[in-house]
């Protein structure tokens, strides 16, 4: 059965090529550092299951050192120059644009196929499992249509990832910290100290603590299913619902997406804030927040207000 | 009034404020509140660095999608962006704005649809979207400044967040409607996830006209 272990491998793969591209780069800035960082990371995907759990943390903590002194720092990955790729873009036209349909179909096709077939691919892993295939699926067919380098996977798959630099680490990091902040308790505390905030008797204060607790609570998890059952355990259910007769269809399907305008704002939600603007190449490490925050407010308001003009009738 | 919980494991969160207001590298930033929360809680460094080590090995499938890098990579060696930027270069009706509110509409309904899988960052804004908006942005403001290059491109990423998150609520089978489910239903109400999902509309359509509106008035 296909899921995460043959995904992993795979991973480990192309971490593992990473490392050696770099290690072979003359012109790398952090030559050894970032051979290492790779090498480590394609070690957390190869052999993870062996290390136990304070291998895994030695390791993750090896990762934020490296990083901390520069990894995994910029090479000179064998690419096409400019001209060439406007060459190549005349010569091909409006086919380039094909390959790029080959992840979404693939991925697409995944989601209703692999369902129907679980003793080939696990039922839980569909999606991951789909965009995997789809990735080879694509890199092969760019290969064969193309006949770039053998290498070029490599070093161009390099190239983009030494843009992203540590922050390719950064959304894995963040996810390990929400497990130990569950650990230390730390929704807990929070549920227990939301309903403080809140002013006798009203009911807008009520709401505006609810939304704000949702936004406030997933800007600092980075993540809106985290604040979810703390702020509706804490605030939602107790006093909206069951305290003032609030409809708790209406409170928790717009407490979700008033969470939602708190992750537009996070540095914590990495995948969508942090890795984006590394991806875009933006000297302003938070230039995709500041594009967010109107829309984010705004549509906080409008949540807010539904909740206290729906939710109670 | 209630007992107050001892509130060192909240240390972990005054770190990432700080840590975040002051732009330490956010690994570290991370590392250092995974600390602060695990000793304020009072497990011993050892223990710290073993949870630590055990959740980042479980969600080792959140890298997983760096396995498009290099399918992107190769396209991007191809000439995609320059093909992408050349199209809308000679399409002048395709102006910033216009593509922008395109995209929106489309990722809005295709995640709606539950395909929150075939657009994002990696495989659609740094190939395709961002060159468009890009290109189209040069075409009519020839002298345009790297920082209107730059809010152009963060545009496009911001156009890609809130159009999935405004979108994929209207889904019955996202992972957020379930969450709502499951949390109510161990409250003793039951709820089904088309009832959740319909109050998804009304933020969806707001989203379209808060950011369609923002985009509208964009000038790069």
């Amino acid at each position: 059965m296909i899921g995460l272990p043959a995904l992993y491998a795979v991973a480990g793969v192309v971490f593992a090529g990473w490392a050696l591209t770099t290690l072979l780069d003359g012109q790398h800035t952090k030559r050894l550092a970032g051979a290492a960082f790779w090498a480590l990371l394609a070690a957390e995907f190869l052999v993870g299951d062996a290390l136990g759990d304070t291998g895994n943390g030695v390791l993750l903590l090896a990762l934020v050192a490296l990083a901390l002194l520069g990894a995994p720092g910029k090479g000179h990955p064998a690419t096409t120059s400019v001209a060439e790729r406007r060459a190549s873009a005349a010569a091909h036209g409006n086919r380039l644009f094909l390959p790029a349909l080959i992840m979404p179909t693939v991925a697409l096709a995944g989601t209703f196929a692999f369902p129907m077939l679980p003793w080939l691919v696990d039922p839980r892993q569909v999606t991951l499992v789909s965009l995997g295939l789809g990735a080879i699926i694509a890199a092969a067919v760019l290969m064969l249509w193309l006949r770039p380098p053998a290498a070029a996977p490599l070093q161009e798959g390099r190239r983009l990832a030494e843009g992203v630099g540590w922050a390719m680490l950064l959304p894995q990091t963040l996810a390990s910290l929400g497990a130990v902040f569950t650990v230390a308790g730390v929704g807990d505390i929070v549920g227990s100290l939301a309903p403080l905030a809140i002013a006798e008797g009203s009911r807008l204060a009520a709401v505006v603590a609810f939304t704000g607790g949702m936004a406030i609570f997933t800007i600092m998890m980075g993540n809106a299913f985290a604040a979810f059952p703390v702020m509706m355990g804490g605030i939602g259910l107790p006093v909206l619902v069951f305290g003032l007769g609030g409809n708790p269809v209406v409170v928790g399907a717009v407490g979700m997406l008033a969470g939602f305008c708190g992750t537009l704002l996070s540095p914590m939600a990495a995948n969508f804030n942090i890795v984006p603007a590394a991806l875009l190449e933006l000297p302003d490490r938070y230039a995709v927040i500041r594009a967010q925050w109107p829309t984010a407010v705004l549509l906080w308001l409008f949540n807010t207000a539904m909740i206290w003009g729906f939710a109670f009738r | 009034m209630i007992a107050l919980p001892s509130l060192w494991p909240l240390a972990g969160i005054a770190i990432v404020v700080i840590g975040f207001a002051v732009r330490a590298n956010p690994l570290a930033v991370v590392v250092a509140a995974a600390f602060g929360s695990g000793l304020g809680a009072g497990l011993s460094v050892p223990e710290v660095v073993a949870a630590l080590g055990k959740a980042f090995h479980q969600n080792s499938y959140v890298s997983v999608p760096w396995l498009a890098l290099p399918v992107i990579g190769l396209m991007e060696r191809a000439g995609l962006q320059e093909q992408a930027a050349a199209l809308i270069a000679r399409t002048k009706s395709a102006t910033t704005s216009r593509i922008l509110l395109i995209y929106l509409g489309f990722r809005q309904i295709t995640a709606a649809l539950g395909l929150t899988q075939i657009a994002g960052h990696a495989q659609t804004v740094r190939p395709l979207l961002a060159p468009m908006a890009e290109a189209a942005a040069e075409r009519d403001n020839p002298s345009i400044s790297q920082d209107g290059r730059n809010s152009v491109k963060a545009m496009a990423a911001a156009t890609d967040n809130v159009g999935i998150f405004f979108g994929e609520d209207i889904f019955l089978a996202i992972a957020s409607i379930l969450l709502i489910k499951g949390f109510l239903e161990s409250a003793g109400i039951i709820v089904q996830p088309l009832q959740l999902s319909v109050w998804a509309i009304p933020t969806a359509i707001a989203a379209f006209a808060v950011h369609g509106g923002r985009l509208w008035r964009m000038r790069p």
